[in-house]
């Protein structure tokens, strides 16, 4: 069949299952938009393209498709930067379509010419600029291929005003010719060689990461731990891969983890890593890091293993397969003691906060929990708001929690509720929010506006940018320097006028009924928590202290 | 630290060279040398790269390279202790006189290089071979004005009763 380029486009997005795009039009994306015109997608127009990128970043961790935004040359696929580089950080599948000036004037600085390969090259998993509009069925297969497989990541086609236009013969290819192939069954040997290890550890703790999500394996998770008897603590984005409510579970990890998981793997015989990628944040001094244990890791991606720390038993391969032949082969050590060890910790050192009347943010985030059956989809910022998501909404399922681990992206939140929402209407999407995040991506709520997409968002305002004036107390003799927000505006009054519906609390006893109100609601909602102003997280682990050098959190 | 010989196979693209050089950039690694070419499938480029660097580093850059969509494998002759023959071609410039020419030209001819072009004042001189034997000839050069100095970075092919049967994988 003869088309354009551009129709060609639409027509393997098509192929590919694609029902939703996030972006904003341009002069160099014109031939495309004018093909979407008629296609059968929801085409969602957002404020600003950082707005689409993580709206599609949020859709997709929210559902595990693919997510899907296009931008404009120049600065409309500059603004997508923060968003690619998000989702590449915590290996979210995004293909990104960017315009670009036709492939006679690139190089020439032409009006709205920006190298978008070239900026992108760092922070997406491949990238292509189309030369020729006869690859384009191929490119864009290959696109969806490569950002869903394996270690998942953002694709980015840079498609020249030309391509689009150009007349091609179109035809969808049946199968690709990649040299990339992920490897995804675990070698035998190396998981009979960890089936060893663990028989015969006496501490073992399982420490699961975003991979478990990503693959699918909670559920094998669950059934290991059950078999093994050995507990498990996740990372920030491996919440949700095992249930927050479980006997077994040790919530999170890290720097600002519970004091019973960090104890549990300064003290633990062999670690089990699925998924995760042994980060900094989760590490803490990285020499003192478990210094008792044995490692066993499980991951996709080989640059994830031996990377950071040396790993005793490495298995390259996707978590679900090579977790079914562990389980399969596997035999419970004895770790009856262990548990009761654990236990003593969870008794003694339980996440706890000052329960008194003021209005605290972790009351505010457990009343959330509780109306929303901890089935919710919870979103976050960056900050204090991060932290608090993480420790008090208690996870019962994978893929409610969508939080920007790697990169650490105020803004995030907001819009990747939104795109989370769109992939999973009948589920209650919350963003939790500080008052600073909020404001840089704010001007997404005309989108949940004009979209009718209902999400509820949580700021918890202590009118300071929290963490960083909480590093400021501990670590720079509170010198507040900048982090300061009593200019904060007023969001009830933002809300409204955008069409939103804006609450206001200042009394913890009204906590309840707004969030009822709210979830209630058909519209977006902002609620302004007028929280507790200099309200830490804790524990904290100081920056270059080992793990159970932890402040606070002793109840 | 050692020197390390790199090859790697690569989708015959544009853009591919950056992609490769930006991995090593990004952890501060200079590249000492870098040769480019097609192999005997026109689709497909060999890249071989001298690096140096922290063992443990560059293992983690030869990984990071393996994980690229166009890289079709990696191989780290010199961790794998393979025995390679390595070459390097390289033009010299040198300034010659007429009462240095005879000596610059006993030079040329011990190390069975070439003269490839000669003007009033200079030579131009070709040669070819492992690392000690360029240097070797180039410390010698130096005795003279040299004018220019263009290298082609080394290259290198393993020898066949080591390579043989083995294909080199991206994921071995
Ligand atoms: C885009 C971006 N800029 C700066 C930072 C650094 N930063 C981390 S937390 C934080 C404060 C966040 O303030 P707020 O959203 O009010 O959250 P709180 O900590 O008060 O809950 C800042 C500025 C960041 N993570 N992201
Ligand atoms: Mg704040």
């Amino acid at each position: 069949m003869k088309m354009t380029g551009a129709k060609a486009i639409v027509e393997s997005l098509k192929r590919e299952g694609v029902d939703t795009i996030f972006g904003i039009p341009g002069g160099q994306v014109l031939p495309l938009f004018d093909a979407l015109y008629d296609a059968p997608f929801r085409f969602i127009l957002t404020g600003h393209e950082q707005g689409a990128a993580h709206m599609a970043d949020g859709y997709a961790r929210a559902t595990g498709k693919v997510g899907v935004c296009i931008a404009t040359s120049g600065p409309g696929a500059t603004n997508l930067v923060t968003g690619i580089a998000t989702a590449y950080m915590d290996s979210a599948p995004m293909v990104a379509l960017t315009g670009q000036v036709t492939r006679k004037m690139i190089g020439n600085d032409a009006f709205q010419e920006a190298p978008i390969t070239e900026i992108t090259k760092a922070i997406t998993k491949h990238n292509f600029l189309v030369q020729d509009a006869r690859e384009l069925p191929e490119i864009i297969k290959s696109a969806f291929y490569i950002a869903s497989s394996g270690r998942p990541g953002p694709v980015l086609i840079d498609l020249p005003k030309d391509v689009q236009t150009e007349e091609i013969e179109f035809k969808y290819p049946e199968k690709l010719n990649l040299n990339y192939k992920p490897v995804l069954k675990g070698h035998i040997g190396q998981i009979k060689k960890a089936c060893e290890l663990i028989h015969t550890a006496k501490r073992p703790v399982l420490y699961i990461g975003g991979g478990v999500i990503i693959s699918g394996a909670s559920e094998l998770v669950y059934k290991l731990a059950e078999k093994i008897k050995t507990p498990v603590t996740m990372t920030l984005l491996g919440l949700g891969g095992f249930p927050s409510s479980h006997p077994l579970s040790l919530d999170m990890l890290g720097m600002h983890g519970t004091r019973y998981a960090n104890y549990a793997v300064m003290e633990a015989d062999l670690i089990i890593a699925i998924g995760a990628r042994f980060d900094d944040r989760v590490t803490g001094k990285i020499d003192s890091f478990a210094p008792h244990a044995k490692v066993i890791h499980i991951d996709i991606d080989p640059t994830s293993i031996s990377k950071s720390i040396d790993v005793d038993v490495p298995i390259v391969g996707d978590a679900k397969e090579v977790l079914k032949d562990l389980i399969a082969n596997v035999k419970a050590p004895d770790t009856a003691d262990w548990l009761k060890k654990i236990n003593g910790w969870k008794k003694k050192y339980p996440l706890t906060y000052t329960k008194d009347n003021k209005l605290r943010p972790q009351y505010v985030i457990e009343e959330i929990c509780d109306l929303t059956k901890n089935k919710a989809i919870i979103t976050t910022e960056v900050g204090q708001n991060q932290m608090w998501a993480a420790q008090f909404y208690k996870y019962s399922l994978p893929r409610t929690f969508l939080s920007s681990g790697g990169l650490g992206t105020m803004g995030y939140g907001f819009p990747a509720a939104i795109g989370a929402k769109m992939g999973c209407p009948d589920k209650i999407v919350f963003d939790i929010a500080g008052d600073g995040s909020i404001q840089m991506n704010i001007q997404e709520l005309i989108t949940a506006v004009a979209y009718k997409v209902p999400v509820k968002v949580a700021i918890l305002n202590n009118c300071y940018l929290g963490m960083v004036r909480q590093w400021q107390e501990l670590f720079y003799k509170r010198r507040y320097s900048a982090s300061d927000l009593k200019r904060n505006p007023d969001f009830v009054k933002i809300a409204e006028a955008y069409g939103a519906l804006g609450i206001r609390v200042d009394k913890k006893k009204d906590v309840r009924s707004a969030l009822q109100k709210a979830i209630k609601s058909p519209l977006p909602v902002f609620i302004d928590f007028v929280i507790e102003r200099e309200e830490n997280v804790s524990p904290i682990v100081p920056p270059g202290e080992a793990l159970d050098q932890m402040i606070g959190g002793m109840a | 630290m050692k020197k390390h010989i790199i090859s790697v196979l690569v989708e015959n693209k544009s853009g591919v060279l950056s992609r490769i050089a930006a991995l090593f950039a990004a952890r501060g690694f200079n590249i000492d040398s870098l040769a480019v070419g097609e192999t005997e499938d026109p689709k497909i480029s060999r890249m071989t790269i001298v690096s140096e660097g922290e063992e443990n580093v560059l293992e983690q850059v030869v990984k990071q390279l393996r994980r690229l969509i166009d890289v079709i494998s990696v191989s780290d002759y010199t961790k794998k202790g393979l025995d390679y023959v390595g070459r390097e071609l390289v033009l010299v410039k040198v300034d010659a006189p007429p009462s240095k020419r005879s000596e610059i030209i006993e030079i040329v001819d011990i190390f069975r290089a070439k003269t490839v072009d000669v003007s009033i004042n200079t030579l131009s001189i070709e040669i070819t071979g492992t690392d000690s034997k360029i240097q070797a000839f180039l410390d010698l050069m130096h005795n003279f004005k040299v004018r220019e100095i263009v290298r082609t970075g080394k290259i290198a092919i393993v020898r066949e009763n080591q390579s043989s049967g083995k294909k080199e994988s991206k994921n071995e």
